[in-house]
């Protein structure tokens, strides 16, 4: 059944675009959930929405509107949170919460929810274009590498940020960096998992590692698999019981979520008996 | 006084750091010599973190000026007062320590030979090198001090600056930082510790500097007893 299925040109497109959309998120997640910045994942998917719908609505292409909003709204909303004079959490809820007010007024308005705005708020992952899915490549495809090449750094700005700019490494420009990575992997997850799901797949592989995973490195590969096969594992569910792609992904990256915590949960118990 | 021949390494000049309106620490002059170990003393929001973090480059200055000789800003080993961030934060020991090494690293992807002994060498060092693979966040609050001094001494071997490296332990583990930190400064490196324990300050150090918002002292442990402001301070 598998081979019969990957003889699909558009199968084998959704599942290239769909793991490195996985890999990526997993790895942003890691530094986004470790600083405590989980809420500006789930904001910023919510700009990406509003900004979308408001392209659907004026007649022009989705993606060129919606990839700058979003790395500005990025951009604010790490402001936001480095800011400890303003309440970061609840600016970042009012900004999301407001898009897709926006949005959901724009939408009803012009064309009602029509497929297009169904699909950007659940996901398509089987009518992405040739054109969509090298874009998607392209994108993930910088994110792993930056990701390879500075991973100390990164680690160090996360851990640490004042000890790290102590030493000389530009904390402002790294934040930059995974504020915009950040904003690309939101948009381009929206097209394949949606709106209201790509927040979680930046959640919840990081989360499920930790609960099993001690040492950085090995979170952030965990991070990166456990995403990866939860993708993959949800979409052959899907199929299998025509349950909708995207919220089965999800499902499964709770179900992983589940068994990482027993195992954590184990592994510590024998060590206090043993 | 002890500096006699032995040349700056640091001087602080009329130094003030503000935060938008408000002003942290104001009019502070005082020279570091190589081999000194200062203790800053002061209240809680006397701007003792604030220096520090100026005299790192972290804060810019308001006004005055800071010259470094024979040593960069970046050759300073830094001890942070810890943030909440790091308390559960997934990092091995190991990782944490060698992180000290990056800004010798420049622009290379991954860390050399050399690096990664310097690191192990300060493992040894502080006498963590069992808990070189475990977590960091599972350690004791003593445990994790000695991994934030490993990695501030594979930043620097010459100067390290500590803030408020014994806050919240107990009194057998600040005995074993007190004896580690003498240990490094009769090695040659420069300490500047921030101290609310002014009884160990004085033991320990060679100069006190007392800060509120101004420098109200800056001398030798032995003056600063005599001083009033020492005596007041002391007798809390
Ligand atoms: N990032 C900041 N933004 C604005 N004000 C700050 C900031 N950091 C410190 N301050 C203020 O500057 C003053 C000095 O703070 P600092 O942290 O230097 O004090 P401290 O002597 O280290 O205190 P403690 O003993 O509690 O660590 C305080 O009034 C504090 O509120
Ligand atoms: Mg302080």
């Amino acid at each position: 059944m598998i081979m019969d299925l990957l003889s699909y040109e558009f199968i084998r497109r959704a599942l290239f675009v769909g793991v490195l959309v996985a890999v990526c998120s997993a790895l942003l997640g890691v530094s986004l959930v470790l600083r405590r910045y989980s809420m500006i994942g789930d904001g910023l998917s919510h700009v990406g929405f509003g900004a979308m719908s408001v392209a659907l609505a004026m007649n022009v292409a989705p993606l060129a509107v919606s990839i700058p909003v979003v790395i500005l709204a990025a951009f604010l909303m790490l402001r936001i949170s480095e800011n400890s004079k303003i309440k970061g959490d609840a600016v970042i809820a009012l900004i999301s919460s407001s898009s897709i007010a926006l949005g959901v007024i724009v939408t009803s308005l012009t064309s009602g929810l029509n497929v297009d705005v169904y699909s950007y708020m659940f996901g398509s992952i089987y009518s992405i274009s040739k054109d969509d899915a090298w874009i998607a490549g392209g994108l993930a495809c910088v994110v792993i590498i930056i990701w390879v090449l500075f991973f100390d750094k990164i680690f160090a700005v996360t851990f640490d940020e004042s000890f790290a700019s102590a030493t000389g490494t530009k904390s402002g420009v790294w934040n930059t960096v995974i504020a915009l990575l950040t904003a690309i992997t939101v948009v381009v997850g929206m097209r394949v998992i949606g709106t209201l799901l790509i927040s979680s797949l930046i959640i919840f592989p990081v989360l499920t590692s930790m609960q099993v995973f001690k040492s950085y490195k090995s979170v952030t590969i965990s991070a990166a698999c456990v995403s990866v096969a939860a993708f993959v594992i949800g979409v052959a569910v899907s199929f299998a019981f025509s349950t909708p792609t995207a919220a089965t992904v999800v499902v499964t990256n709770l179900v992983c979520f589940g068994l990482f915590c027993l195992i954590g949960g184990i592994r510590k118990g024998s060590r206090k008996n043993g | 006084m002890t500096e006699k021949g032995s040349k700056p390494l640091i001087k602080c000049r009329d130094v003030a750091i503000a935060y938008d309106k408000l002003l942290a620490a104001e009019g502070i002059t005082f020279d570091v010599f190589e081999g000194d170990y200062i203790c800053i003393t002061g209240e809680n929001g006397s701007g003792k973190s604030t220096l520090l973090k100026g005299i790192l480059g972290l804060n810019p200055l308001k006004s005055g000026k800071i010259d470094y000789f024979g040593i960069s800003k970046r050759e300073i080993g830094y001890l942070p007062q810890q943030t909440s961030i790091q308390r559960d934060f997934p990092a091995s020991v190991y990782e944490v320590v060698i992180s000290g090494c990056l800004g010798k690293r420049g622009i290379r992807p991954y860390y050399n030979k050399k690096e990664r002994q310097l690191a192990d060498y300060n493992i040894e060092r502080l006498g963590i090198a069992d808990l070189k693979k475990r977590s960091y966040r599972e350690l004791s609050g003593g445990q994790q001090q000695r991994v934030m001094f490993a990695r501030a001494l594979c930043a620097s071997e010459r100067m390290i600056l500590l803030d408020e490296p014994i806050t919240g332990l107990d009194p057998m583990v600040t005995a074993e930082l007190y004896s580690i930190i003498r240990q490094l400064n009769n090695d040659g490196v420069t300490v500047i510790m921030v101290s609310h324990d002014a009884s160990g300050a004085i033991r320990e150090a060679k100069k006190i500097l007392h800060l509120d918002t101004t420098m109200k002292f800056f001398g030798t442990a032995e003056e600063y007893i005599q001083s009033d402001i020492g005596k007041r301070f002391l007798s809390r």
